[in-house]
């Protein structure tokens, strides 16, 4: 995993751990990896993924079972979804809008624009499942 | 675990290698130690270890001074050199013989560890290249599970895939009871492995902090325009200039090691003193 300079490593390995959790790849009650495997899958420091550990039960995705582990929450999925969210209203849709008013784009037109993106993702899961039924 | 007070130090008296340096160390942590060549890292190493004495202060192990060199301190402590001796046996005849002075040596991790760095467990030291001895060195000093392990350089000489697996190694073997010092000059090998920066400079450690510690009060940037900023130490690229400054936004920049080791050896009072005011709170 490469890391990004401009957010801390331990906020991009709980958006790592999000986006397993996202992409269906860990569901609800599913274990995820130790604290000592994740670091050693990542190469770093055992403290900085307690960190991310810690900021994900904090946030009730992921919660611990004495001796056996953390698991991901059986709303896990729910609550990353509601976590991005809120982080996408807060964050990053003032610069949306920011760039918005700038170059003078109406909403109409990203609303079109957004509808062909929806289209073509439809499509594409479509295909991906029309393959997998294939094989 | 570790405390080192009012050190004094020298090779030769007319110059001074440590004065009135005070460290403290705890279990848990990986350690990065980083200083100029010839500021004393490799000595203050060997102080910790028991390997060289201090004039004056002293350097405690769990409250023991580890220069009365006790069976108890020396059991659960492993120093890695930087440079390497081997006698000419195997690592298995190795073993054998040194294996039973470490108590919580496990000969499984051993093998594992050897393994994992490619070295062939029946091959004659004194045949492998240094990078090999120094890998074999490294296996069996992470296989002694002493809760003091104290490592020179210990990326030089080794290669690509071997620094990959080193960084892998020694975050499997972390754990609340373990301390883990390094020094290196290799920032790049091991900037997202240690939790807390140690920079030794002018006689003393200048820089004791974790790593959330430090990029929380500093940001690390390139900027066009610095003014209207506290500026704590800037250096001119093309692309603008290139700056620690205090952090006030609580932004996060990734830290570079680099360019702090720069700042702080360049005797940057101004760094310092932005560091100053909480070094000392827990």
């Amino acid at each position: 995993m490469e890391f990004k300079d401009n957010e801390a490593i331990y906020l991009q390995i709980a958006a790592f751990v999000s986006d397993q959790i996202l992409m269906g790849k860990w569901p609800g009650g599913q274990k995820i990896p130790s604290v000592r495997d994740m670091a050693i899958e990542l190469e770093v420091n055992p403290n900085t993924v307690m960190r991310s550990y810690e900021f994900l039960q904090g946030l009730e995705i992921i919660y611990n079972k004495r001796g056996l582990g953390l698991f991901v929450a059986d709303d896990g999925f729910d609550k990353v979804k509601a976590y991005r969210k809120e982080n996408f209203v807060r964050q990053n849709l003032p610069e949306l809008f920011k760039n918005m008013y700038l170059l003078g784009i109406s909403i109409d037109e990203i609303s079109l624009q957004y509808q062909h993106f929806q289209a073509q993702q439809n499509n594409e899961l479509n295909q991906a499942s029309n393959d997998e039924n294939k094989q | 675990m570790i405390q080192i007070s009012n050190l004094n130090f020298s090779y030769n008296s007319r110059k001074p290698l440590f004065k009135n340096l005070n460290l403290s160390l705890k279990a848990g942590h990986i350690y990065g130690l980083l200083g100029k060549n010839g500021a004393g890292k490799s000595t203050l190493l060997k102080n910790i270890a028991g390997l060289a004495f201090p004039q004056s202060g002293h350097c405690l192990i769990n409250g023991t001074k580890s220069s009365k060199r006790l069976v108890s301190t020396l059991q659960d402590l492993y120093f890695i050199a930087e440079e390497v001796h081997v006698p000419a046996l195997t690592p298995g005849q190795f073993l054998a013989r040194t294996a039973s002075f470490y108590p919580a040596f496990s000969i499984t991790d051993f093998y594992s560890y050897l393994k994992i760095l490619d070295i062939d467990p029946d091959l004659l030291m004194t045949r492998m290249s240094y990078g090999q001895q120094k890998k074999m060195i490294i296996a069996f000093g992470l296989a002694t599970n002493t809760s003091v392990l104290i490592l020179d350089e210990p990326t030089n000489g080794l290669d690509i895939p071997s620094k990959v697996q080193f960084r892998k190694l020694i975050a499997s073997v972390l754990n609340d009871e373990r301390c883990i010092i390094i020094s290196t000059h290799q920032v790049r090998d091991l900037d997202s492995l240690i939790d807390t920066v140690l920079i030794l400079d002018d006689h003393r450690i200048v820089i004791e902090n974790s790593i959330d510690e430090l990029t929380e009060k500093l940001f690390f940037g390139i900027f066009k325009e610095l003014t209207g900023m506290n500026v704590l130490y800037e250096e001119e690229t093309l692309v603008g200039k290139y700056a620690i400054v205090q952090n006030t936004t609580g932004k996060y920049g990734k830290m570079d090691l680099e360019l702090l080791f720069n700042a702080a050896t360049t005797n940057s009072s101004k760094l310092l003193n932005a560091l100053k005011p909480s070094t000392n709170h827990e």
